[in-house]
């Protein structure tokens, strides 16, 4: 069995599931924090309450995200061990600052938080959710400034038949790392905006706890409308940033497959891989696209026949991802919108509640199809222009990672149904009513 | 220098992660044997709750050094050790799950199920750390192109079973002290009684270990060219047996720091033994990778170096910060609020 596209198939499935509970922690802990802050500084019990629901939540989620991250560490030495080998200078040194400075805090934190509510003070108890908060995003800094460097490395030497380190500054301040940097955070809050929305969304729609899932709704609107008005001006830096040091990528993303000036932007456009062109391009704004990449009506696109064949990336999956994450995020900018002028009479608007209730996978969605750009569009690279996909595998028998691969889907499939269940189960419960709430008890 | 800087601390924070995570993995597989009923469960789970996590970062925290100080090493370590570090893999990710699952469903075939994810998820990892530590002293079969030549059941070998079986042992002890310190009632005098019984079978196949490791294993080597260097078996050795003393002595706390600190000792008894080599190749000590062979460039050794100094002690503070705070031990009362276990 071909080991490259096994292990690249493991990786897919250990990546894109974590990445299932990463962009919720980000934003979740925030939103917790910021509800939690809001109690200690009114003293309403309400927030307190809130802070504790969406907490309950959070954590089936952070469970999940904490055991499938020790995987993504594992893999880089189990099965891309020449990759590790190659660049582990670099890319070892940023996993490993992560755990050291962002990991630990988290993890630790979050235990104070969940179990100190009476043995801290309450000003402290909320400066523990926020301290975990700092550090997902911490985490997710370092783990995006190791990522960047496999889509544009800088600051290295080949040295002795690897990468090696000659500027740790230029790694963790390239343009590059900092545009992903906002823009997958965002993405996170912008999941955990839309999350918290839609359960709300569900309750109001229910007339059950209405006062407390409004509140919870505008908290999480305010925080979604920034950050998806954000993202989609965050999404074009960084995609010039991409265009220009990732032009195969590029190219690939708009399925521009002739090298032109002035390059039109099609609002309908199909590709036709096999056939090296675009069935169908439509609804054409001239040189809308050289624009949007250059700033300049009149700036040179590479097309995909720039390249031979086996240096380009899939571009079939690429533009696809790409489009439908583009639309996705101007969709949440518009849903976001529209909910600032309903804020305040949001239990008359229940077409906008249904829509709001049914939009919570679109982020998620988002999330996972900016990821399928950013790592299907870099192929046949796994460092760009310096190391291949194909020669970064372990030297291990494909079966092994058949079977590894298949217990992979298994577990993960077992993991997923039942963090999803547990998690739709607490949602659709609510929060305990106020006379029991310190009557409750969890478990048997 | 900064190699064996490295070196040494490599060694150091995969001994501080089996010392602290040591007895949850030890509780964990310990648990279908001591608790009676589901009150007791739930008093050995929140007994680890709030410090399991962050005793797992250290795993993640050796994982990441090693890849990122020795690359090489990590490399063809973790891809020789396929097999048992996925299952050790899988075995963590079923334990961390299994907390937070547990009480989410009032029912008694659900908590059954995470309890044996629990016991799966602490036994195996505890049993394959300790072979695989025990083969990385033999050497592993792999050649120069990092190609591993063995299955799984190479691994499993006399030797390779004694780590296993030892490491497990230190491990049991380790949890059973944490519960003695932790509990009151039924479950404590369970947990005490247990500690001594657990501190002979323990000593026993400690005895066999060390005799074992002398006649197939390189390790006294380095301790025979520096005999100061016995310092560091003998205080392990000493540990051990004051912990038996204090387990006489009913004085909890004080045994479980010196098991703590004969983990933190049989761990450094290994890497010490181990250097310069990492990961020897049992085919040719030409393929060995060592602390020099395999390690990044001065200037990454250096950068990481200013990292650790500066955070490795911070997180200790704030890590012991958290055990102190959960000092107390677990009660029925505890088991009343609405965010335990």
């Amino acid at each position: 069995m071909d080991v490259v596209l096994l292990s690249r198939l493991q990786f897919a499935v250990a990546t894109m599931f974590h990445f299932l509970f990463v962009p919720l922690t980000l934003g979740l802990s925030i939103l917790v924090a910021i509800m939690e802050s809001i109690y200690v500084k009114t003293d309403d019990e309400e927030y307190k309450r809130m802070a504790k629901f969406w907490g309950k939540i959070f954590l089936i989620n952070f469970a999940v995200g904490i055991v499938t991250g020790i995987t993504l560490e594992f893999q880089f030495g189990t099965n891309w061990a020449r990759y590790s080998k190659y660049v582990g200078d670099i890319f070892g040194s940023l996993l490993a600052i992560e755990a050291t400075v962002a990991f630990f805090l988290e993890s630790t934190f979050i235990a104070i938080w969940v179990f100190g509510w009476n043995r801290v003070s309450p000003k402290l108890h909320a400066a523990c959710i926020w301290i975990v908060a700092i550090a997902a995003t911490t985490s997710a800094y370092w783990i995006l400034v190791a990522n960047s460097w496999m889509q544009h490395p800088v600051g290295y030497v080949i040295r002795g038949g690897r990468a090696e380190l000659v500027d740790f500054v230029a790694v963790i301040t390239q343009p590059f790392a900092i545009w992903t940097f906002l823009h997958v955070p965002f993405a996170g809050y912008i999941v955990a905006g839309f999350f918290v929305m839609g359960v709300s969304a569900y309750h109001i729609l229910r007339k059950s706890n209405v006062s407390f899932f409004s509140k919870s709704f505008r908290i999480a609107l305010i925080f979604a409308l920034i950050f998806s008005i954000g993202e989609v001006i965050v999404g074009d830096f960084h995609g010039k940033v991409m265009g220009k040091t990732q032009p195969a990528k590029l190219a690939a993303v708009e399925s521009l497959w002739e090298t032109a000036k002035g390059v039109p932007f099609s609002m309908l456009l199909i590709p036709d891989e096999a056939n090296e062109r675009n069935s169908l391009e439509m609804f054409q704004i001239p040189k809308f696209m050289s624009w949007l990449v250059y700033e300049q009506w009149d700036a040179e696109i590479k097309g995909l026949k720039e390249w031979p064949k086996e240096d380009r990336p899939p571009v079939t999956l690429t533009f696809w991802s790409f489009r439908i994450m583009v639309g996705l995020g101007f969709l949440f900018a518009l849903l976001t919108v529209i909910g600032w002028f309903k804020r305040n009479r949001l239990e008359t608007s229940r077409w906008y509640l249904r829509v709001m209730m049914y939009a919570i996978p679109l982020p998620y969605l988002a999330s996972e199809l900016g990821w399928i750009v950013t790592e299907v569009g870099r192929q046949p690279w796994i460092v760009y222009n310096v190391m291949r996909t194909a020669d970064a595998v372990s030297p291990i028998p494909g079966g092994h990672v058949a079977i590894s691969l298949a217990a992979f889907v298994l577990l993960y499939s077992l993991l997923g149904l039942t963090a999803f269940a547990l998690m739709v189960k607490t949602a659709r419960k609510g929060p305990p009513e106020l006379p029991t709430i310190l009557e409750v008890r969890r478990g048997g | 220098m900064l190699e064996t800087i490295w070196f040494l601390l490599w060694g150091l924070l995969w001994a501080i992660y089996f010392m602290l995570d040591g007895f949850d993995l030890g509780l964990g597989t310990l648990r279908p044997f001591i608790a009676r009923n589901d009150t007791q469960n739930r008093i050995i789970y929140n007994v680890m709750g709030p410090v399991w996590d962050g005793n797992e970062v250290w795993l993640i925290t050796a994982g990441g050094v090693t890849f990122a100080a020795f690359p090489t090493t990590y490399a063809v370590m973790f891809s020789t050790l396929y097999a048992p570090l996925l299952l050790i893999l899988f075995g963590l990710i079923i334990r961390g799950v299994s907390f937070e699952f547990r009480g989410q469903i009032d029912s008694p075939g659900w908590r059954k199920i995470w309890d044996s994810c629990l016991f799966v998820g602490s036994f195996v990892p505890a049993l394959l750390f300790g072979v695989a530590f025990a083969n990385i002293f033999q050497g592993i079969p792999f050649d120069d192109k990092g190609v591993f030549h063995g299955t799984l059941f190479t691994l499993l070998n006399p030797y390779g079973i004694l780590g296993g079986v030892l490491f497990v042992l230190l491990f049991l002890l380790h949890g059973s002290l944490w519960l003695a310190v932790k509990t009151e009632g039924p479950l404590y005098e369970r947990a005490a009684a247990l500690s001594s019984k657990l501190w002979v079978v323990l000593l026993v196949v400690a005895v066999i270990f060390l005799v074992d490791t002398w006649f197939v294993t390189p390790l006294y080597k380095n301790y025979l060219s520096r005999p100061l260097l016995f310092v560091i078996p003998l205080a392990t050795v000493v540990a051990l047996l004051i912990t038996r003393l204090f387990i006489a002595n009913e004085a909890w706390w004080n045994a479980w720091f010196a098991s703590c600190l004969t983990i933190l000792g049989a761990t450094l008894f290994g890497i010490v033994g181990l250097y310069p080599n990492l990961y020897p190749s049992s085919l040719n000590p030409a393929f060995s990778l060592t602390a020099f062979n395999s390690s990044s460039s001065p200037l990454t050794l250096k950068i990481m170096l200013v990292v650790a100094l500066i955070f490795v002690p911070i997180v200790i503070l704030y890590q012991g910060w958290v055990y102190y705070l959960f000092k107390d031990k677990v009660t029925l009362e505890h088991l009343e609020s609405d965010e335990a276990y």
